[in-house]
């Protein structure tokens, strides 16, 4: 909201800085995003009077102008075409800075010297037109080389905008901030006096003999009221009201619609000025739009009206304003009608105020995607009780321009139902100082609240008797008890400045902590980070081809209004999105690297046994989780990388009893994401009921080739992929640790024995350390695969696994027998369980 | 092959073309196959020459079922293809079949070096050890929400127009607009309170760090996608003076000594009194400088008391228990701790960018 301090000064006799007063304003909530400096720049700037207009030889844009200055003549090059000779005109002289710093410089061009510059007057931000130069009417100061600001009667301005709170509808116009203003400064507050000549309109016939209104809708209209006035002359308005509109931002359209914008404006009630000769009927019915009944507002569209729209809250109820004989002219306190519009032809005018429920309006703005002035305002809430301050308001301003012919009728038609009453409610002061921290009295209570209109009776020395606080309907942010004296205390702690109020800092016996999942979350981080990889943050949002490549079936969980069209699903996988990063990368010539990402994906629920939705966390109907995904693009990377990341990361946590599952179909979420040949899903748990962590692998070699993560000769990279339930891996109840319990370190050398043994394919290397971990029992103190070998050597189906034991005991040195017998049982057995014998 | 012979007769080719096609075992073969059957010396082409030597109406009838023929063909090269390719693929595949419990030492290879974590998460990690040590926990959250937990609890009922506040994105689950993806981390205050009232574990002292979203096009500043922090107390004797000092010591604890903070009045409907806050601008100290538009103060988040209706809807007792609420933007602390001009960098995962943090 653009705000002249000019007009805040009718209201108070407010002094000090515009920086001052900007502070005060931001302190008070009403946000001063800029401040201007009207008039600033205007300083230099002259009368002129077109002397001679010729053309520029070779140049059809701009003309050579002569003008006389007052004080001699000078030549401009001028590239407008909407003066002639005789004109006054504003000069800019050489030396002149215009508003926004633009210094006026003397300029040769064209074979001519060009000593200043005649101005539009957006050039000199006085109005938005910049079609041709400001042309100045002659007038007593209006002559060649009078300073423009005094042939204009300009005086030096200064406009806060400022930016004002969804729930304080009365601070949205110049009277509401210049109250708040006023309350803080100390300043009295009162309404403007007059604007002289204040002739006011001669009184006429009674009203109801002029127009008719019938309200049919009360419940969405609670007070609608209606004057009107005939004879009236459809003009410019005087030149300080279009000015301070300008000054406001509104454009000046003539005195009718001028003067209700200004009321609008100066006390933030909108009202609505109709022709009373296009009204068919002479009047007005407030009534509700039928189930699909059409209208077309003033912006040309044809809207349908009386439907609930999708979202919650909508009943689809419209408030329509139509002339007397039922046809709609316009959406209730949101848009009129073309059709009865004011222009220079009309005579007789029905001047609309009126009160609407703010739900509704709020509800059919929404709907219609259509806000204005007017709703926008409705829709916070108007003062029902400044309906008749806002209509005497207008009709003063009328009169200034109105004529001699304009006469008033009498009255007004006022229908008037269950409009918002002033608010009374308790307020202790003992309640208000326990949510300030403060300790004010009661009678210092009732002071900070007088002049924001707020009053506050029965002051007490014991501040835990309450006040009995009336709210002035103007303000219809503060609630009835109990919530009220919250908002009380705002208004308490405002008035008083929030930068006065006391600081503390609190302290409390429980200790601050982060739970164990979010320890083990940052220390699962720091694991991957330590193997290299990157942490990304790809997309939520995906396109329904990324979840196919992800090898996700339908149904996804769908965005209803999504930014982007195409990614209107919300992920199930990151794999795309880190495929994506890494294609990003490489593109930049950013290879060999590895990232992960922890983040939530999303699955629709699936329903239980008894069809009811189940969902993980969150709303039902959603699944939502959170993984954690790596990939490993380095040079050498692959699917045993990823196995070596899992490795790493599970001897990290400490997992006992995590094992691959290869061969096992697909995993979850996982159809063509891996190498069908080279993959493995993580579970822990008995064989009978596993539990799933993850999987791991080599991305399929033609998703990789489909985001473009290839190597240089054009072949899809391989790339390690491990994709982990972070919930499932970090939850201790599902996958065990190892205990802590320290075991002392064996005083007695330890014993190897290396065994080849010649294992069919269809053998997991795996299974065969499992089993030899098993029989090494206690004595064990390792026992790793050390060497694979196939070849030429070795019949089809077959290969070589070389594993080292190590053996220790605590007890003693293992004798030569000992060892040979923990041999034997070793070959015996892997033998008979695994079909395998021992390489010669 | 076949006798290319002006007797041949175009229905044993077509007949015998087909079973050729059909008996195809490799891609390769099938490649060699189509230049055999319709190249340029093929009994097609061959056809297709006699169409000149022929008068108009016999070569009308010839031509069409010439054309016949080379689209069916065309189109059964078409699908062997596909299915060659794919058991091509598979073989392929199953050709490059590993056992990955083969995996020994050494097959992880070495890193070129520490990777790096994500700015927003080092930041993320920080403010929260920041309020961990000045006594609160952590909640989380899920970032799918129901209408009642992101607005309605919060004192925003529906169709009201402070939802105009928050951009939402909803969910076509449900109901229309009943579910959506949280626009603030808010919804964790009210399932901490909804517990804490349930299991008699009041006071409450808590921070809540999570991912939001908000349907805004992303710019320099802005990200449909972000990260907040929010912090919830809920205690006996708790005012707003306890919330200013609260923000004031993390303000010094997290951007040093010399940055303090100040609080104005502002407007949201789950607070009352509400504040925003602004530190002292982090470039020229307070000086004035263009990011904080000479004021030397830059806005970081909103704050303020439990409004009265939002402790009604968790049912604590106001007279009770009193609480205050901030919350502030984590991408935003990271980008004015590290002046990253263009939040857009933050999702781009250019690892020139991430490998700076
Ligand atoms: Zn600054």
């Amino acid at each position: 909201m653009r705000v002249p301090l000019s007009w805040l000064r009718d209201f108070a006799p407010f002094d000090g800085t515009p920086s001052e007063l900007a502070a005060t304003l931001d302190d008070l909530g009403l946000v001063v995003e800029a401040v201007e400096m009207i008039g600033e720049g205007l300083e230099d700037v002259v009368v002129s009077r077109v002397l001679e207009i010729t053309a520029i030889e070779g140049a059809d844009k701009i003309r050579r102008v002569l003008v006389d200055h007052g004080d001699g003549t000078v030549e401009v090059a001028c590239g407008a075409n909407n003066f002639a000779v005789g004109d006054l005109v504003p000069l800019a002289p050489v030396g002149a800075v215009l508003p926004g710093g633009f210094t006026i410089g003397q300029r040769k061009m064209r074979g001519m010297v060009s000593n200043g510059m005649l101005c539009s007057g957006r050039e000199l931000e006085l109005s938005d037109d910049h079609g041709g130069l400001l042309i100045l009417e002659e007038g007593p100061t209006v002559v060649p080389g009078a300073p423009l600001m005094t042939a204009l009667g300009l005086t030096r301005d200064v406009v806060f905008d400022v930016t004002v709170e969804a729930n304080r509808p009365d601070a949205w116009c110049i009277a509401g901030v210049a109250r708040d203003l006023a309350a803080r400064l100390g300043l009295p507050f009162s309404e403007p006096a007059p604007v002289e000549p204040a002739s006011s309109l001669r009184a006429g016939r009674p009203v109801d003999e002029v127009i008719s209104v019938r309200v049919e809708d009360s419940e969405l209209c609670p007070r609608f009221a209606a004057w009107a006035v005939e004879g009236v002359r459809v003009t410019d308005s005087p030149e300080w009201l279009a000015r301070r509109l300008t000054l406001a931002g509104m454009r000046p359209i003539n005195n009718v619609v001028d003067a209700s914008n200004y009321v609008m404006l100066e006390w933030g009630q909108p009202s609505h000025p109709y022709d009373l000769d296009r009204l068919p009927g002479g009047g007005l019915l407030v009534r509700r739009a039928g189930a699909g009944e059409t209208i077309t507002t003033l912006d040309g569209v044809t809207r349908t009206l009386g439907r609930p729209g999708p979202g919650l809250g909508d009943t689809g109820q419209d408030c329509l304003i139509a002339d007397a004989e039922g046809t709609g002219v316009g959406i209730a306190g949101i848009m009129g009608g073309a059709s009865s519009q004011i222009d220079e032809s009309t005579t007789r005018v029905l001047l609309e105020v009126a009160y609407f429920v703010p739900m509704a309006i709020a509800r059919t703005s929404k709907r219609l995607v259509l806000r204005t002035e007017a709703s926008a305002r409705f829709e916070r809430g108007c003062d029902p009780s400044g309906i008749d301050r806002a209509a005497e308001r207008f009709f003063e301003l009328l009169s200034l321009t109105a004529g001699e012919e304009c006469v008033l009728a009498t009255g007004k038609v006022d229908h008037r139902r269950d409009v918002p009453e002033p608010v009374r409610l308790p307020v202790r002061t003992s309640q208000i100082n326990a949510l300030l921290g403060t300790g004010f009295g009661s009678d210092e209570v009732v002071e900070l609240l007088a002049p924001l209109g707020i009053v506050a009776d029965g002051a007490s020395d014991d501040p835990t008797v309450p006040l009995e606080v009336t709210v002035p309907t103007y303000r219809p942010d503060i609630r009835p008890a109990p919530m009220g004296e919250a908002d009380i205390a705002e208004e308490v702690a405002r008035t008083y400045g929030y930068s006065r109020l006391p600081r503390r800092s609190p302290s409390w016996p429980q200790p601050g902590r982060l739970s164990a999942r979010q320890r083990d979350r940052r220390f699962v981080k720091e694991v991957l980070a330590g193997l290299g990889a990157s942490e990304a943050w790809t997309p939520a949002f995906v396109t329904d081809a990324d979840q196919m490549s992800a090898g996700v079936a339908p149904p996804y969980v769908a965005v209803a209004n999504p930014l982007v069209e195409a990614e209107r699903y919300l992920r199930a996988s990151m794999a795309p999105g880190l495929l994506r990063a890494l294609a990003y990368n490489l593109e930049r010539r950013q290879g060999a690297l590895r990232f992960f990402e922890v983040g939530k994906v999303f699955a629709p629920g699936v329903p239980d046994a008894d069809g009811d939705p189940v969902a993980s966390e969150g709303v039902d109907r959603v699944i939502e989780t959170e993984r954690v995904s790596m990939i490993l693009a380095g040079d050498e990377d692959d699917a045993f990388a990823a196995v070596g990341a899992w490795q790493t990361l599970a001897d990290a946590l400490r997992l006992d009893d995590v094992r691959l599952v290869q061969n096992a179909g697909d995993g979850p979420c996982e159809g063509e994401v891996l190498h069908p040949h080279r993959k493995a899903i993580v579970v822990t748990g008995p064989e009978d009921a596993t539990t799933v962590v993850g999987v791991l692998g080599e991305i399929h070699p033609a998703l990789a080739q489909s985001f473009g993560v290839v190597a240089p000769d054009g072949r899809p990279r391989s790339l390690g992929w491990l994709d982990l339930d972070l919930g499932v891996l970090l939850d201790h109840d599902q996958v065990a640790r190892r205990t802590v319990e320290a075991r002392p370190v064996s005083r007695f050398p330890s014993s190897d024995i290396d065994l080849a043994f010649v294992v069919p394919e269809s053998v997991a290397a795996g299974d065969v350390l499992d089993t030899l971990r098993t029989l090494g029992g206690d004595l064990l103190e390792s026992v790793t695969l050390f060497d694979v070998f196939r070849g030429a050597s070795m019949a089809e189906g077959e290969r070589s696994l070389a594993f080292r034991l190590r053996f220790c005991s605590q007890e003693g040195t293992l004798t030569d027998e000992e060892i040979a017998g923990q041999r034997t049982v070793c070959i015996d057995e892997v033998g008979r369980r695994h079909g395998a014998r021992l390489r010669q | 092959m076949w006798a290319v012979s002006e007797t041949l007769d175009l229905e044993s080719f077509r007949a015998e073309a087909r079973q050729s096609i059909a008996a195809a075992t490799s891609t390769e073969g099938l490649r060699e196959l189509a230049t055999a059957l319709m190249g340029k010396r093929s009994p097609l082409a061959l056809f297709s020459r006699q169409l000149g030597t022929l008068g108009e109406a016999e070569r009308k009838v010839l031509g069409q079922t010439l054309h016949a023929v080379r689209t069916e063909l065309e189109s059964e090269l078409d699908e062997r293809r596909t299915v060659l390719a794919e058991a091509e693929l598979a073989a392929e595949l199953e050709s490059g079949k590993l056992d990955l419990t083969e995996f020994r030492p050494g097959m992880l290879p070495s890193p070129q070096g520490r990777g790096h974590l994500h700015v927003v998460t080092q930041t993320r990690d920080e403010l929260e050890d920041v309020f961990v040590a000045m006594g609160f926990t952590v909640a989380e959250g899920p970032e799918v929400e129901t209408d009642w937990y992101n607005f309605g609890a919060l004192n925003i009922p529906p169709a009201h127009p402070a939802r105009g506040m928050w951009d939402t994105f909803y969910l076509e689950v449900g109901e229309s607009e009943s579910t959506l993806l949280r626009t603030h981390t808010s919804p964790v205050q009210i399932h901490q309170m909804e517990v804490a009232v349930a299991t008699g574990t009041l006071p409450l002292h808590a921070v809540m760090p999570g991912r939001c979203y908000r349907r805004d096009t992303p710019d320099a500043r802005h990200l449909a996608v972000f990260h907040q922090i929010e912090g919830l107390v809920v205690d006996r004797g708790i005012t707003f003076a306890d919330l200013a000092g609260t923000i004031e010591a993390f303000t010094a604890a997290y951007f040093g000594p010399d940055i303090h903070s100040r609080l104005r009045p502002a407007y949201f409907p789950f607070t009352e009194p509400s504040a925003e806050f602004e530190i002292t601008c982090t470039i020229c100290h307070g000086q004035g400088c263009r990011t904080c538009s000479q004021t030397g103060w830059i806005e970081l988040g909103g704050c303020g008391m439990v409004d009265p209706a939002v402790f009604a809807a968790v049912g604590i007792d106001p007279d009770e228990w009193t609480g205050f609420a901030f919350g502030f933007g984590i991408d935003r602390c990271a980008q004015m701790r590290h002046q990253i001009s263009d939040m857009r960098a933050l999702i781009e995962n250019d690892v020139r960018f991430l490998r700076q943090f």
